[in-house]
């Protein structure tokens, strides 16, 4: 009986797109479908995008991405001083980008909401029963977020650095006095590409995580717990160095913010792109966990 | 037809209306969601399972299985430290002591130059560290940890009054020379000890008065020197521990020694008080002692009258406190906020809310009876879980050859109960965030944000010293003060940060996320009252 349904919504959906009748028996588990996959993803893209933008409250969370991110990073740079005499190992670039810390959040609250609204509102059986392709539905989702999350984390990532440029050298942190100043020089540009990147697959570990735990709530707090809570437990494990240098290697945060380091590459326990590979690898996993409990979960 | 149409009101209402029942029927939402229910165990089986789990503690220069030296216990029940050189005598009665410092010098061993008690003293050059210490004192016997009372001069924090090892009254500032001397002075009477010091041996000012449990009897009083160990901080970064440490000797110069109501004619006898014990932080004995040369006295000492602290600078044991053990908190804490905040959003999403207030018109009361729920069920979770970890941890971090800090029950008591409540107050905040939004997303992520990130931030090194101390006055990351065990003292170098040590006191710290609960569930009553029933979902 739900196949019929099903079979029927998505003729009217073609129909409505294409302008062409097609014959019921030929639906998605068809092989006259199968030439039209990618035809299926432009539409979940676009239902996806219309979703998202009518939906009250993204413009919101993608300003507060920009506007905290830019915000936490000028107090730290403003905070940071280098007294006379003491020995400061201060790294300018990464102090501006300290903002990421806080629009990381943001960023999976973003995600969070983009799929765990469509579990609170039960929309989400509308949405897989229109595309009933559900891997094509996070594809499409994943996709959108990185779009979005691409803009604004250049605004945001080039606004903390204009900022933490202008603020470290008003504070006396120049190049004359031997610190490694924010220019575009190579380290710099790689923490400034890198960051941008960590904040992408932040959202698609969020994305992939919100999928699988469904209820926005918890999905909020097991995101932000695993961003959150290895920093705080690597801090206490100074006594078990082992145990320690495993958290601060394999962990998505500890590792992924590795790539705002442009001085003192030798004392980092993983190095930036590798730092990047394993947050990489963490949203590689929670999406094909996702897509995996998708397929093999109801609605 | 003027009928009027008069409302229907139970008879009933105002005893259905009670606070008890709003509690009752608040705790049975709570109770009867399983996910709920689960989650709440959950976090309490964490706080006290990843705590104890995860091992802790271990030897000077890592590995465990160490044995843990004894450590003496001061008059207050703090750990302390207590060696130095002595030249003293009995004094049976009332009397007092008086004598004039004519010089301090000392000698530092190299950066990481552990000399420890059996190794090398030839490496040391010219130096004095801050805490250098050489004065006058009166002390109930010479074993470590006795009660005492001494007049000192410092190697630059001037002329201080410091007894029982954790109290410390400044006296005369500025430093010791040839031409400004420092005569100092102990009095005694019965159990009272005052201190005075003066610039040309004629005018005195008091400086302090100590009363002393113990200190009856015969006492000795004498001349002493010591010197803690030399300790640069690498970075002043809050709470990043590094440094360099080595050994560090002091000799007090001192003139015109004057014993009243001691023995007629007594003689000053040297003594090394605290040398030999396996908790000994200081440069081998050989070098120390005491010489007389006609009215003139040289006591070099090494070592530290004072108490242990965590984070503290020791070569040959490793210091930790009952809450190194409670990082479980901070998932438990997060588990909490999520409740917390669903308990209210769930109704708007659900639209029970309107049933809700239907049922409980007083709205403020509703919200009200949701925060005493959740923060009871988490006070008396959460209290127990850190009651674990506090209890077993210690224990296991003790085993593994690390010394634990000893506190008072009621310290102990604090830190459990304090916790929980912590733990409760950050659930209320999560409500009345959760109320105020209306949507369990953003309340949740506002909420961890607010308490979690200041603390990374704050302990991670990425602030100055001075800006993360701000970072965990001001915000709700305050409320982990509560965890401090042991108090910071001016007059013991350390890494001094958390979890061990906050720049707020353990309760300002709890009134601080105190108050941002507070304005968020006043924030949220007067909305409640305000809006529609409705809501977001």
């Amino acid at each position: 009986m739900t196949q019929t349904m099903t079979h029927g919504r998505n003729q009217t959906m073609t129909i409505a797109r294409h302008g062409l009748p097609r014959p019921a028996g030929t639906a998605w588990a068809g092989t006259a479908w199968a030439g039209h996959a990618w035809t299926g993803l432009s539409d979940a893209l676009r239902a996806e995008w219309t979703k998202l933008r009518t939906v009250p409250g993204t413009a919101w969370i993608l300003t507060a991405i920009c506007v905290l991110t830019v915000a936490v990073g000028a107090a730290t740079a403003a905070a940071t001083r280098c007294g006379a005499g003491t020995r400061c190992t201060i790294d300018p670039t990464k102090v501006s980008l300290t903002g990421i810390e806080v629009g990381q959040a943001v960023v999976a609250v973003l995600a969070v909401l983009m799929i765990s609204g469509e579990y609170s509102t039960g929309m989400i059986a509308a949405t897989f029963t229109a595309m009933p392709r559900r891997w094509m539905v996070l594809a499409a989702k994943a996709a959108v977020l990185t779009g979005l999350v691409l803009v604004v984390a250049v605004v945001a990532v080039a606004g903390s650095l204009a900022a933490g440029r202008l603020i470290l050298t008003g504070n006396g942190l120049t190049a004359a006095h031997g610190f490694a100043v924010v220019s575009l020089h190579g380290p710099t540009v790689r923490a400034a590409v890198g960051s941008v990147l960590y904040l992408e697959l932040v959202g698609l570990l969020s994305l992939g995580i919100a999928t699988i735990v469904r209820d926005s709530a918890a999905a909020t707090g097991a995101v932000l717990g695993i961003l959150y809570v290895p920093p705080v437990i690597a801090l206490f494990l100074g006594s078990e160095p082992a145990w320690q240098h495993w958290v601060e290697r394999y962990t998505p945060t500890n590792a992924g913010l590795a790539i705002l380091n442009t001085t003192g590459l030798r004392d980092l326990v993983i190095s930036p792109w590798a730092g990047l590979g394993v947050l990489a690898a963490w949203a590689a996993a929670a999406l094909l966990a996702a897509g995996v409990l998708l397929r093999l979960r109801d609605a | 037809m003027t009928a009027t149409i008069t409302p229907y009101r139970p008879p009933q209402q105002a005893g259905r209306d009670g606070f008890a029942q709003l509690l009752h029927a608040e705790w049975t939402k709570f109770r009867t969601l399983r996910g709920w229910v689960i989650a709440v165990v959950i976090a309490t089986l964490l706080i006290g399972g990843v705590g104890v789990l995860l091992p802790r503690g271990g030897c000077p220069g890592g590995g465990g299985g160490c044995v843990v030296p004894h450590v003496p216990i001061g008059p207050g029940g703090a750990a302390v430290n207590d060696s130095y050189s002595l030249a003293g005598q009995p004094l049976p009665g009332d009397g007092s002591i008086t004598a004039r410092v004519t010089s301090l010098t000392g000698l530092i061993a190299p950066d990481q130059n552990f000399v420890g008690p059996n190794g090398p003293s030839n490496t040391l050059s010219p130096g004095l560290v801050p805490w250098a210490k050489a004065g006058i004192i009166i002390t109930a016997s010479t074993r470590p940890g006795s009660a005492y009372a001494a007049m000192m001069v410092t190697g630059s924090h001037g002329v201080r009054m410091q007894y029982d090892y954790t109290s410390d009254i400044a006296g005369l500032p500025g430093s010791l020379s040839v031409a400004s001397p420092r005569w100092l002075r102990l009095t005694r009477s019965g159990d009272v000890i005052t201190g005075y010091d003066s610039a040309d041996g004629r005018h005195w000012t008091e400086v302090g008065t100590a009363t002393l449990a113990g200190l009856t009897g015969t006492v000795r009083a004498g001349m002493f020197a010591t010197s803690p160990l030399n300790f640069t901080p690498n970075f002043p970064t809050y709470g990043e521990p590094g440094g360099s440490v080595s050994d560090s000797v002091a000799t007090g110069a001192f003139a015109d020694a004057d014993l009243r109501g001691g023995t007629p004619g007594g003689r000053w006898t040297g003594q090394q008080v605290g040398a030999e014990d396996a908790n000994y932080n200081g440069a081998p004995p050989s070098g120390l002692g005491f010489r007389q040369a006609g009215g003139r006295f040289r006591v070099t000492g090494s070592g530290d009258i004072g108490p242990v602290v965590a984070g503290g600078v020791n070569t040959n044991y490793v210091t930790g406190t009952i809450e190194d053990h409670m990082f479980g908190v901070f998932i438990g804490l997060l588990i909490m906020i999520v409740i917390a905040a669903m308990f209210i959003t769930v109704e708007y999403r659900r639209g029970l809310i309107a049933t809700t207030l239907a049922a409980s018109p007083r709205r403020g009361r509703m919200l009200a009876a949701k925060a005493v729920v959740i923060g009871l069920v988490t006070f008396v979770l959460g209290s127990a879980a850190v009651a674990v970890c506090v209890i077993a941890g210690s224990q296991i971090t003790h085993a593994a050859g690390t010394y634990v800090l000893p506190v008072s029950w009621l310290t102990e008591a604090r830190v459990i109960l304090g916790t929980g409540a912590m733990l409760a107050v950050a659930s209320a905040l999560a409500l009345g965030i959760g109320t105020v939004l209306r949507r369990s997303v953003v309340a949740v992520a506002a909420v961890i944000v607010a308490i979690v990130l200041p603390y990374i931030i704050g302990v991670t090194g990425i602030l100055s010293a001075t800006a993360s101390e701000w970072v965990l006055r001001v915000t709700p990351a305050a409320g982990f003060a509560i965890e401090q065990s042991v108090p910071q003292y001016q007059q013991v170098l350390g890494h001094y940060g958390p979890p061990d040590y906050f720049a707020l006191g353990p309760w300002s710290g709890l009134a601080v996320l105190c108050a941002y609960a507070a304005v968020a569930l006043g924030l949220a009553t007067w909305l409640l009252r305000r809006r529609d029933a409705g809501g977001a979902a």
